[in-house]
């Protein structure tokens, strides 16, 4: 659509060489990280606050971005985690009786690029061939200051790259919002501690709604504080960057294995609990980012719709003995579910919790209270 | 779960004929099923009377029935075939009562046949609507308010409850059949006694209104495994208030937030479970209210419809394939994403990154009695889609592909008049078929968005994305061309502005704006629909233009040829030119030809991305097939086979050095010029009915009294009778030029004596150059002055002396070998005692090569394509042969879609579909016919006859054969004193205007079984017209031709019991 003065010219460099010139809109500033692209047609405001996507330019294949504004309820964290954003066409006007506030100022008041203007589907086609593609949004008036070759090289990329501490809450804090539109009585009778790897608020509210009380610690909580507090259960949260260098977090899992704590782990967590039991984790070409993945229960022999947000995944040529392969992605065969065999500990891939993105798995959150329950029995 | 082992063979019922609602969606969904279920080596059994169809081809099931779809025909075959199961999703709400009904008689049950892809429970719960109320509020869903009423007391109670404004629907109709939203007592008294009618189960339901309320359709598929996808999310521009089918329609939905789609896709997949929908697709409708949210079911159907053939074309993935597999025990991650190559299985939910639009396409114009306004009872007779990376762009290259002469958003409000303002606020307020276009004129008029969005309900999202579009229009406006720059040009092929309008905005030609945009370098680049935006590569050229990027379009260096669509589906022109464009296709692919396919309507077959090597799909007007040409270098482009519509681009192709396969320009220009035709007749020494062309209104009386009346008056270079009238004298012709649109040098109008009582011919020739060929005569049972589309005809002729059908072949010959002829010619005769008049040539594929070719088992469109290629019929062996049967094609009229509309036949076209009677005998052909286009015809009771004078003397015919028939004969007072006459006994009857009880008394109170009317001259047809609406609403038989009396007296001595049902593949091979 056409541009008033709040948008600016502004170029997306990649460190292959290939520029796209477009409208910058939102915080005039440069961009860096990793571009990935996301195939959801819904939930850009959930996809831009979730703080996975640390470090992570993201490209909507999606044409129009900005349809229905933005509103509070939607964000999955305080702001926005991604270091730029790349539309087609940005709308002009929010449409939404939820809508508070247009996303180019929700951009603005969360200090994030975003270009407008850009042939979104070339961008995919490109990521797509080569992999996903260091780059970075560079408005046209910072260019002088800013060379974008230099950009690229000092930024590492996401592989060995820890975020996860970065993105942690730095105190603990307990949570008590239950899900959009709940009619639900909240359960107070288990209690559930989230180790916080950049954890989506959608997964707080599910935990709240449908396990138990929650509290949210800090990524490097040590054991023995964790324990303190009492928890029936722990769930790994999901995270930005590389798993592998999260030592803390691998540590503390172990521990938390050796006095059988029922564990659940969402993305990183996931990846986590995966090294954890002797896996091996691999970063992937492009990743998953959408929200149409299709997700078979390999015991069940059911296939459900997914939402997607992960650059990396666990390695199934090196499954040890004590891990059981509980869902495979039916687009690459990719493990999306595990589950110990010895431990009261499962986890998932892709996003159960939604927000964006189907509802197909919330069924993972009342599977882990009846795990939290049948681990208090024995 | 993996196929099921215990089916051998499946029935599959077809949607029938052509008919507001239900359109070529439902061949192409059949099509997929059937091949589907063929190719996992079932044995299929077919049912349907469309002989139009690509379904009936003999190569598309194992047992094809081409018969009425009607449960005593279906027992019989199946009866006789023994199918061990029933497949009654594919084909529309025909198929799916037909299937009820079957089950309901115990047909299925005696026969064991089981009932695949929707049991009767699901389809009871989901068709009725006190059942589907119940069960959406079983499982905490809302319904909109409502009650139900069987009868009128039932109604007026359920009005207290629920108020006006209130919607009215009448059960298991389609396309809503009979409906309406009442605001006053009157209006509610008036919908439901119809409605109670057409119901066949008197069944109504009336529902709160939730006009404004935004409105939304999830294409849902689900399998025996219980997994479940969305394949598409639809949002209607047009709000609730207007019919899903009149609406246009944007996929995927824009206005939603991801909280709020995941209700509905939620509350989807709910429904599906609770009604029962064990394998298949199924569409859901909810509306949304924009002020807060709330969510209301408004229905679902248990069967591939209209919309997933939409949503099947908008994304890739084809429903109905994958439905008909489910059916018989796959699951959904068993079977492959084909459009991937299969790197992904079919158990995903597609996404895309492209905007499209359905906008429908309306025919107000053939019905001018009907008010053009819109309401949940579904008026369009067509609709177009298009692809666009943008809504502006898609929205507008939909605009351009409706063939209506815009090309953008053009102004049609007169600000010049006092009362504009009025005008569109009630354009806005009460939905007309054109109220985007007064929108944009609102919009233009410095309305605001907020109040257009109070009185329309259009959601601001897309009112924002227009104004843009006329801010666009504001700059350019008077620009000098030469100061468009490269960015900005860009910039407006991006928002989809055509070249035409460019120009129209620039005051300069279209050739021009083209020729400024090649030499600024900027060419469409061409994407791929791919179910998966670009997240897996893709093999499939199924492709739209666009102005983004990097072109993925990839062109082969392969012997390859394009053939031009037929575009939207309106009246006289409909599935017969798609069916002749796959045929095309497919000769084309026979001969390995790469077959390139340009067309914009989604319902077809030929927009399957499968049916040919590539899809292109786009507008068929110059720009954009000018774009594709000159990206795929084509051998050279198909024009005969698309109706009209790629005719009207032979001269753009001429003019750019692009060769036209078969028929040369100058041939088609000679056909259709007059003076050049006229000239050609003389040459050929042929007679032609007196006519004269004239450019000027003063000058068509004189002209008139040259020609002599009656005269047949219509404009030139139209399709399917537009505007064309019998006129018996000048006071006639100058009504007539009052109304019709102003005469011109650019727009004449040709007057055509009229020729009374003439037999009408149709005479398909096919060439290649050499050898002529007769596809088929066929004999029109109206007769001359009935708009041959909607004349039932025979094909052999049932009544037409050998020698004069000798003489017709050697005519159509020589006008072939003429005209130079390679490919198709259709030529229509009147036929006066035993003079053989011309009325018209036609240098392309007509509306009856489907039929012919069906009747002789063998393509006349192939062995065209091929001869267009170079391969002469002799060496394609072509030489069709009739077996001996009677093939009898009847129309089918959309009369009952339209209140107030006298269902009166006439020059001008009026049918929106045909259907297939085949029979031993002319009379069992002509039968089947009746029944197949859903007339009730009974074989005896009382019949009604009122005829002009000029068919007094046909009564010695017509009324013996009613008494042998068991008929006794009432008559008004004319046509009572002609057959005492003859020595018949009659009772006379009061014309309405001559006082109570009167015939419409008779026919309200089903007294009559048999109406033969005929009528001549505006008053009187005009004072008779409700005697033919009335019968049309009671549902009593009624002709208005005595050709078409007499016909009947043919057909009712013939007994269902005595008929014979015989698959086309069987019969074809009888020689």
């Amino acid at each position: 659509m056409s541009f008033d003065s709040k948008t600016f010219d502004a170029t997306l460099y990649l460190e292959n060489g290939k520029y796209f010139k477009g409208r910058g809109f939102g915080s005039h500033k440069v961009g860096v990280g990793e571009v990935v692209f996301n195939t959801s047609i819904t939930g850009y405001q959930e996809i831009i606050t979730d703080p996975s996507y640390a470090k992570q330019i993201i490209t909507f294949t999606h044409p129009h971005i900005g349809n229905v504004g933005t509103n509070d309820e939607d964000c999955e964290s305080k702001g926005i985690y991604a270091s730029g954003i790349v539309v087609k066409d940005l709308s002009k006007i929010p449409s939404s009786w939820r809508n508070k506030k247009p996303l180019e100022q929700f951009c603005k008041d969360n200090d994030c690029v975003g270009i407008a203007n850009i042939d979104t589907r070339e961008l995919a086609n490109t990521i797509r061939d080569s992999g996903s593609l260091r780059g970075c949004i560079i408005p046209a008036s910072l260019e002088a200051y800013n060379d974008s070759d230099t950009i690229l090289k000092n930024f590492s990329g996401l592989a060995g790259l820890d975020l996860a501490k970065e993105v942690s809450t730095k105190s603990t804090y307990a949570w008590n919002e239950p899900i959009w539109n709940c009619n639900q009585t909240l359960p107070h009778d288990l209690h559930v501690v989230v180790m916080d790897y950049g954890v989506k608020r959608n997964i707080l509210k599910l935990l709240r709604t449908y396990v138990g009380l929650v509290t949210v610690v800090n990524a490097e909580t040590p054991f023995l504080e964790v324990m303190k507090l009492n928890p029936d259960g722990v769930f790994l949260s999901n995270g930005p960057g590389d798993p592998e260098p999260c030592e803390y977090a691998i540590k503390l899992i172990r521990q938390l294995l050796d006095k059988n704590v029922p564990i659940f782990g969402i993305c990183l967590g996931h990846q986590l609990l995966a090294l954890a039991s002797d896996c091996k984790t691999y970063k992937m070409k492009f990743g998953h980012h959408g929200g149409n993945h299709p997700v078979k229960d390999i015991y069940k022999d059911t296939v459900m719709i997914t939402s997607q947000n992960h650059g990396f995944a666990v390695d199934n040529s090196s499954m040890p003995e004590n891990v059981d392969i509980t869902h495979i992605s039916l687009f690459d065969n990719t493990i999306q579910g595990i589950a110990l065999k010895h431990h009261p500990a499962f986890s998932f891939q892709g996003h159960p919790e939604a927000s964006p993105g189907p509802h197909d798995l919330l069924k993972l959150f009342t599977q882990f209270r009846s795990l939290i329950q049948d681990a208090k029995k024995n | 779960m993996p196929k099921r082992t215990d089916l051998k063979s499946i029935l599959v019922i077809g949607a029938g004929p052509i008919i507001i609602g239900q359109a070529c969606e439902f061949d192409y969904s059949g099509v997929q099923a059937c091949k589907a279920l063929k190719k996992e080596g079932f044995r299929v059994i077919l049912v349907n009377s469309n002989p139009a169809t690509i379904m009936t081809d003999p190569s598309i099931a194992d047992a094809t029935y081409i018969e009425p779809i009607n449960w005593e025909v279906i027992a019989t075959i199946i009866e006789k075939e023994r199918p061990d199961a029933l497949l009654p999703t594919m084909g529309g709400q025909t198929a799916l009562n037909t299937a009820l009904t079957l089950s309901t008689k115990g047909v299925l049950a005696k026969f064991g046949v089981e009932l695949i892809g929707a049991k009767k429970d699901a389809i009871d719960k989901a068709e009725d609507r006190e059942l589907f109320d119940k069960t959406m509020k079983s499982i905490g869903l809302e319904t909109p308010r409502s009650g139900i009423a069987h009868n009128m007391e039932d109604a007026l109670e359920v009005l207290e409850k629920i108020g006006f404004p209130c919607i009215i629907r009448p059960s298991f109709t389609l396309g809503g059949s009979g409906g309406g939203i009442a605001y006053n007592i009157k209006e509610f008294k008036t919908i439901c006694e119809k409605g109670l009618d057409l119901s066949p189960t008197n069944e109504l339901l009336i529902d709160e209104s939730l006009i404004g309320w935004k409105e939304f359709e999830l294409e849902v598929v689900r399998d025996s495994a219980d997994n479940c996808i969305i394949v598409c999310s639809i949002e209607n521009l047009d709000p609730m208030g207007v019919h899903t089918g009149d609406s246009i329609t944007v996929a995927p939905a824009q206005t939603l937030t991801d909280k709020e789609y995941q209700v509905l896709r939620n509350q989807s997949f709910k429904i599906l479970r609770e009604i029962g929908v064990d394998t298949g697709g199924s569409n859901v409708q909810f509306a949304v209210n924009p002020e807060d949210g709330r969510v209301v079911v408004i229905e679902m159907n248990p069967r591939v419809s209209r919309s997933s053939a939409l949503a099947s074309k908008a994304t890739g993935f084809p429903i109905a394939k994958i439905a008909a597999l489910l059916s018989v025990g796959f699951t959904l991650d068993e079977l492959q994403n084909e459009i991937t190559g299969g790197a992904t299985p079919a158990s995903f939910e597609p996404t895309i990154d492209y905007i499209v639009t359905k906008i429908p396409k309306f025919a107000f114009e053939k019905f001018p009695k009907a008010e053009p306004k819109l309401s949940t009872q579904m008026k369009s007779v067509g609709e177009v889609m298009s692809f666009g990376r943008t809504f502006q762009e898609s929205f507008q290259k939909g605009l351009m592909s409706l063939e209506e002469g815009l090309y953008g958003l053009e102004s049609i409000c007169d600000f010049s008049s006092n009362d504009y303002t009025e005008l569109l606020k009630h354009e806005l307020s009460i939905p007309g078929p054109k109220r985007i276009f007064y929108v944009a004129d609102a919009l233009r008029n410095g309305q605001s968005i907020e109040s257009i969005n109070e009185l329309t309900g259009i959601d601001s999202w897309f009112l924002a994305q227009i104004n843009d579009l006329l801010q666009e229009e504001v700059i350019l406006q008077g620009k000098d061309i030469t100061r468009l720059s490269k960015d900005e040009l860009m910039r407006l092929k991006q928002k989809g502005f055509s070249d035409r309008r460019i120009a129209d905005l620039l005051g300069t030609s279209e050739a021009k704006v083209r020729t400024k945009r090649l030499s600024l370098g900027l060419k469409p680049s061409f994407k791929r629909v791919d179910t998966c935006a670009a997240e897996f590569e893709t093999e499939t050229a199924y492709m739209y233009s666009t102005y983004d990027g990097v072109c993925e379009s990839r062109p082969s260096k392969n012997k390859k040829v394009i053939v031009l669509g037929s575009g939207p589906n309106r009246i006289g022109q409909g599935i017969e030119f798609d069916y002749c464009c796959v045929h095309a296709s497919q000769a084309l692919q026979e001969l390995e030809i790469e077959s390139i396919m340009i067309n914009c309507n989604p319902e077809t077959v030929s927009t399957d991305y499968d049916t040919s090597n590539r899809l292109y799909f786009e507008p068929i007007i110059d720009e954009k097939v000018l774009d594709i040409v000159d990206i795929e270098n084509p051998l050279g482009v198909i024009i005969q086979f698309g109706g009209q519509t790629p005719l009207k681009l032979a001269e753009t192709l001429i003019k750019h050095d692009i060769r036209i396969l078969g028929t040369s320009f100058d041939a088609i220009d000679r056909s259709e010029d007059r003076e050049r035709f006229q000239e050609l007749v003389k040459k050929l020494n042929l007679k032609q009915p007196n006519n004269i062309t004239i450019t000027s209104a003063d000058k068509a009386i004189d002209a008139a009294n040259t020609v002599g009346y009656p005269l047949v008056v219509r404009p030139s270079y139209v399709l399917g009778g537009r505007a064309m009238e019998l006129v018996n004298n000048p006071q006639e012709l100058t009504k007539y030029l009052r109304e019709a649109e102003k005469v011109s040098q650019q727009k004449p109008i040709l007057l055509d004596s009229y020729l009374q009582d003439a037999v009408e011919v149709d005479v398909d020739v096919i060439s290649d150059g050499k050898t002529f060929k007769i596809g088929g005569i066929l004999q029109h049972i109206e007769q001359a002055g009935i708009h041959s589309g909607d004349s039932a005809c025979s094909l052999p002729p049932y009544s037409l002396p050998k020698d004069i059908q000798k003489a017709i072949s050697e005519q159509s010959i020589a006008i072939a070998d003429e005209l130079n002829i390679i490919g198709l010619m259709n030529i229509q005769y009147a036929i006066k005692e035993r003079d053989i008049y011309i009325i018209e040539v036609n240098p392309r594929a007509s509306r009856t090569v489907p039929f012919i070719s069906k009747a002789i088992g063998s393509s006349l469109v192939k062995a065209a394509t091929k001869a267009m290629l170079g391969i002469s019929l002799e060496e394609q062996s072509f030489d069709p042969s009739l077996p001996d049967r009677y093939f009898v094609k009847e129309a089918v009229l959309p009369f009952d879609k339209f209140s107030n509309v006298d269902p009166i036949l006439g020059p001008e076209m009026k049918s929106t579909g045909e259907v297939m009677g085949i029979g031993k005998s002319f009379g069992e052909a002509y039968a089947k016919a009746q029944l197949g286009a859903m007339k009730n015809l009974y074989f005896s009771g009382t019949a009604f006859v009122s005829v002009k004078d000029s068919d007094k003397k046909y009564l010695n015919k017509l009324i013996p054969l009613l008494i042998e028939n068991n008929f006794s004969v009432i008559a008004t007072k004319g046509t009572a004193a002609a057959i005492k006459e003859l020595g018949y006994e009659v009772v006379v009857i009061n014309k309405v205007m001559e006082g109570r009880p009167h015939i419409v008394d008779k026919l309200l109170n089903k007294e009559v079984q048999l109406v033969i009317n005929t009528t001549e001259g505006r008053q009187s047809i005009e004072d008779s017209a409700s005697i033919r609406r009335t019968a049309l609403e009671s549902k009593i038989f009624c002709t208005t031709t005595v050709f078409g009396g007499l016909a009947i007296m043919e057909a009712l001595k013939n007994n269902k019991e005595a008929w014979s049902l015989e698959p086309i593949q069987q019969i074809t091979n009888i020689n």
